[in-house]
């Protein structure tokens, strides 16, 4: 079956988790021990009402301070098809964990309270969901119980949410605004009777409706090397494979290869999966590849058709979303992972950082904090076959590790 | 060649891609093995990410001893037919050496106690990464684990500072003496696992299956009597009924279901209708709200 994944977002408070135990309540998916659980907490606690969040808060720290602190994974199917919500947390100190969920999302839900309208939390998420240019972004305004279920309200928080699309890069994002209350249900799996002037779907009529893809549009073959599959036994003795993840196009066999960063050429020999051999593979295929020619290749390299080279080069330009709590400066040395691949690099300059309210840039900024974005240019220790964000979401995104720590301290989109 | 194009499984291709990454990104990793469906199906995941050379690494059962025989009949003989090495580690041997204390008592189980065993097999062969077929939809403990895990030299998980996973790429950068957890079938469900099973026609240990069995019913669950290490009171009535495990761990605490599915289609079926979650038939689950964050946080894997 297909499965289709969505981040959420919201702010504290926006009743986020309520929405996400509604959409599992109302599509019959909490299993009976879990709900019997939940509504002895909800009573346990003096609730009048069964407390969803408690189905998506896994910490001990998160049901303390009723916050999301790191992303859950929630699963649940309904006829049609799977679904993993990534429910992502909306205080501005977990950016860095909304982006670790929002990353590999085709759609995304951005919650808003009806009462407070745009807030600066919200201009955040959705700037995010642009950054990572995700493709459906459904505006979910919740809480319409509370402001009568109000025609105007609605309408005007729609109105600043199109002024804010209006001023961002990414132009392919398909924006839907669905009037909610989590809490009761209007809207989100059955239709509310308490809003007769909306007209479009209910939230989980709009998800069902959206066609499961793989997050990297269809575009250029890039196959990068995991690792060589080297069996050394008497029946596969010469068998030499390359192993890795085909993104944005099909291989088939005949085809004309280069191998990067080298640039030598051969032609597609087989395409193994498993202990059968196939003609051709899809984009998202794990497969291991033999080359009709003895070229050296090794992990990290990369495999692309010959007439559809990317930029190999040994410096690039990226945005990036810094998530470490000691920042960026330009001249420091991280790890850049680039996919498979590992290199060295240097920030050369920091040029600037983005105003996640889409007010614009602060030019030459001296360090990039925690949890901001910013542009930068980086000098790498070997060259790298890259191409851009926008063009290959794969093939154009890094992280920066520290050296010192190990840790993924930055998520870079290549210009 | 009669293959035209291969039919791309999103989950499979993930799990293969993560089978790769650990290969290549560490020294010594090993594959987790309880004779369980789960990891049963990493084992068929790890032959196709590396055919046609074998499994480059080893599987490890750390061992309760409170094991359905059945279960280990079946690993002895998988691990025969991959010509992999199989290392077990034994609960027993802490127990007997008195570093840590048996439980006792109607709830009495051995499964916290092979955390202590896992961390010192860890230590005593060197092991950077350990591969498990953990769920994020088991527990909602797991449902905040990274697919990369790292934990410290005491195998803690430090849930509140998780490396960020973006994309696909995976950071198995460690310092000495920490190691990570890989979880390659995080984003698969219960009903994936057991689609999968039966598309791939992979054997699983017998007990998955409906049998009959002489059982007791305590606290609305359901337990084997036909084994010692299952406490039994004696005033609980011991009757004859078909049932199946959903899930195979230490015995005593592992609770089977009624159940007429004798076949693969059959446990599809059962699974895809049913309204109790995989590890409400875990007692061990049960003693807290927190119990597995807390097991997690002491490096339980």
């Amino acid at each position: 079956m297909k499965v289709l994944k969505i981040a959420t977002a919201g702010s504290v408070d926006d009743g986020k988790s309520t929405l996400i135990g509604r959409i599992l309540y109302d599509t019959k998916s909490l299993t009976d021990d879990k709900l019997e659980a939940i509504e002895e907490k909800s009573r346990q606690r003096g609730f009048d009402y069964l407390d969803f969040s408690l189905a998506t808060d896994g910490l001990v720290a998160e049901r303390e301070q009723g916050i999301t602190i790191d992303v859950a994974h929630i699963y649940f199917s309904t006829p049609s098809k799977s679904f993993i919500i990534a429910d992502t947390p909306g205080h501005i100190e977990y950016t860095r964990n909304m982006v670790t969920g929002a990353s590999t999302a085709q759609a995304s839900i951005v919650l808003i309270d009806a009462r407070n309208g745009v807030v600066e939390q919200t201009y955040r998420h959705f700037f995010i969901n642009n950054l990572l240019r995700i493709k459906d972004v459904v505006i979910a305004v919740n809480k319409m119980d509370l402001v009568d279920f109000s025609e105007e309200k609605f309408n005007a928080i729609k109105g600043e949410i199109e002024y804010l699309a209006s001023k961002s890069e990414y132009k392919g994002q398909n924006l839907t605004f669905i009037p909610l209350s989590a809490l009761q249900g209007d809207n989100v799996v059955h239709k509310s009777e308490n809003t007769p002037w909306y007209k479009g779907e209910t939230l989980m009529h709009h998800l069902e409706r959206l066609e499961p893809e793989d997050i990297n549009d269809e575009s250029q073959t890039r196959f990068p090397v995991q690792t060589v599959i080297r069996p050394k036994t008497e029946e596969y003795h010469d068998f030499r494979g390359y192993a890795g993840k085909i993104y944005g196009g099909d291989l088939a066999v005949g085809d004309e290869v280069a191998v990067l960063p080298s640039q030598t050429k051969s032609k597609i020999k087989t395409i193994n999966f498993f202990d059968k051999e196939f003609e051709t593979a899809k984009r998202g295929s794990s497969v291991t590849i033999t080359l009709e020619d003895n070229v050296n290749v090794s992990r990290g390299d990369m495999l692309v058709k010959t007439n559809e080279e990317p930029t190999i080069a040994k410096q690039l330009d990226a945005t990036i979303c810094w998530m470490d709590k000691e920042p960026l400066q330009a001249s420091q040395k991280y790890y850049i992972k680039h996919g498979v691949n590992d290199a060295q690099a240097k920030i050369t300059q920091l040029s600037s950082i983005i105003k996640t309210d889409f007010s614009g840039k602060e030019e030459n900024p001296s360090v990039l904090e925690l949890n901001q974005i910013g542009e930068i240019q980086l000098k790498l220790s070997k060259p790298l076959a890259f191409d851009s964000y926008e063009d290959n979401k794969s093939n154009g995104s890094f992280i920066l590790i520290n050296p010192k720590t190990n840790n993924t301290v930055g998520v870079g989109f290549i210009k | 060649m009669s293959n035209k194009t291969i039919q791309v499984d999103a989950l499979e291709s993930e799990a293969i891609y993560i089978f790769r990454e650990v290969v290549a990104q560490f020294e010594k990793p090993v594959l987790l093995f309880s004779g369980g469906k789960d990891s049963i199906t990493l084992v068929r995941l790890a032959q196709k990410a590396f055919y046609p050379a074998k499994i480059p690494f080893p599987l490890m059962h750390i061992d309760t001893g409170h094991n359905f025989p059945e279960t280990i009949e079946f690993r002895d003989r998988l691990v025969k037919e991959l010509g992999v090495e199989l290392i077990v580690r034994d609960v027993q041997d802490n127990i007997d050496s008195g570093r840590v204390k048996e439980e006792t008592g109607r709830y009495a189980s051995r499964n916290m106690l092979q955390t202590e065993t896992l961390l010192d097999a860890i230590e005593e062969f060197g092991f950077d990464a350990c591969i498990g077929g953990a769920r994020r939809d088991e527990e909602k403990a797991r449902a905040k684990e990274r697919i990369f895990s790292v934990r410290d030299d005491f195998g803690q998980w430090d849930e509140k500072n998780q490396r960020p996973e973006v994309f696909d790429m995976l950071n198995g950068k460690i310092d000495l003496g920490q190691n990570v957890r890989v979880f390659p079938i995080s984003n698969w469900t219960e009903l994936d696992v057991w689609s999968y099973i039966e598309q791939e026609d992979i054997e699983i240990p017998s007990i998955y299956f409906a049998h009959k069995r002489k059982i007791f019913v305590r606290d609305g669950m359901i337990w084997s009597a036909d084994d010692a290490v299952v406490y039994r009171d004696k005033e609980e009535v011991v009757e004859e009924r078909m049932v199946r495990f959903r899930t195979v761990g230490d015995m005593s605490c592992t609770a089977a279901v009624l159940s007429d599915a004798v076949d693969i289609a059959k446990v599809v079926e059962e699974i895809r209708d049913s309204s109790i979650s995989e590890r409400g038939a875990r007692i061990d689950d049960k003693r807290s709200e927190a119990a597995m964050e807390k097991r997690k946080q002491q490096g339980y894997f």
